[in-house]
């Protein structure tokens, strides 16, 4: 499980984060959770303050979307919430992957929860594409 | 015999060690951060399921909207809160220490920072809320 008893030490037992691991797919998934922390640091704390404080959650409604994907700023947003589902969905499922190798060491369990957590990034990542995409306001609802 | 005693020692550890941990304020920083990060997932998961459903118009939608304007429901936003904005800014004291080692020595204040800079952005979104009614 781990590469040396240090290794383990370090997680199990140190104060920072997660090891650097020696190389390998292992090595570019550590860095991408950096990368992609920070990344997120901006895009998904600005999305919260922004529905939160700015728009404010009880104003929240379908029109709310049609206003974001559609008015003047739509392709922006689309852009951004794009990279906001890229970055947050692989980056929460990269760390569900962690979880499942740190606490599932039966090789079958652990192989059956990162096969199903697979398929469950593959069909959010083509469901929130498919409605960033294609998304068009209902006409009765598009304003003049 | 030798060897098989130092495999047992290098088994993977249980899950009760790993929620043990070693103590202390790395603790709570790292069960705060994996709690954290399964609960803002679970979220994600609704969340892109919710987004998805507004392909198929207003009705479906607004049917939905129960789940962020019922007070029923509000505690749950306000961990959402906390958790993702304690998730940043820890995981970001995490980056700190690992590219500039020499901040090892600051990482309480860091997390003490980050944590109450978290509680006080939940605690305006409280007040937001009681704000719009």
């Amino acid at each position: 499980m781990y590469p040396s008893e240090t290794a383990r030490e370090a997680e199990v037992g140190g104060v920072g984060a997660r090891p650097r691991p020696q190389g390998g797919f292992e090595l570019w998934s550590w860095y991408f959770m950096r990368v992609s922390g920070v990344v997120l640091l901006f895009l998904a704390v600005f999305h919260l303050l922004w529905m939160h404080w700015v728009i404010g959650l009880s104003n929240i409604t379908f029109d709310t979307i049609v206003e974001r994907w559609t008015g003047p700023l739509g392709p922006f947003w689309r852009v951004y919430d794009l990279a906001l589902l890229v970055f947050a969905l692989t980056h929460g499922m990269n760390g569900a992957r962690w979880v499942i190798n740190d606490y599932v060491h039966r090789r079958g369990w652990n192989l059956t929860l990162k096969t199903a957590l697979g398929v469950l990034y593959a069909l959010l990542m083509l469901m929130g594409a498919y409605v960033i995409f294609t998304f068009q306001a209902p006409s009765a609802l598009v304003t003049p | 015999m030798e060897r098989r005693s130092v495999r047992h020692r290098r088994a993977a550890p249980s899950v009760w060690e790993g929620l043990r941990y070693r103590g202390g304020m790395g603790q709570w920083a790292w069960v705060l951060h994996r709690l954290s990060g399964l609960g803002i997932l679970l979220f994600l998961v609704l969340h892109v399921v919710d987004i998805f459903l507004a392909a198929f118009g207003p009705e479906v939608f607004n049917k939905l909207l129960f789940l962020y304007h019922s007070w029923v429901f509000r505690p749950f936003i306000v961990l959402l809160v906390f958790g993702v904005v304690y998730h940043a800014l820890n995981g970001l004291r995490l980056v700190i220490v690992d590219f500039w080692p020499a901040a090892n020595a600051y990482q309480k204040p860091m997390w003490i920072g980050a944590t109450a800079l978290s509680l006080g952005v939940t605690a305006i979104s409280i007040l937001a809320f009681f704000w719009e009614g």
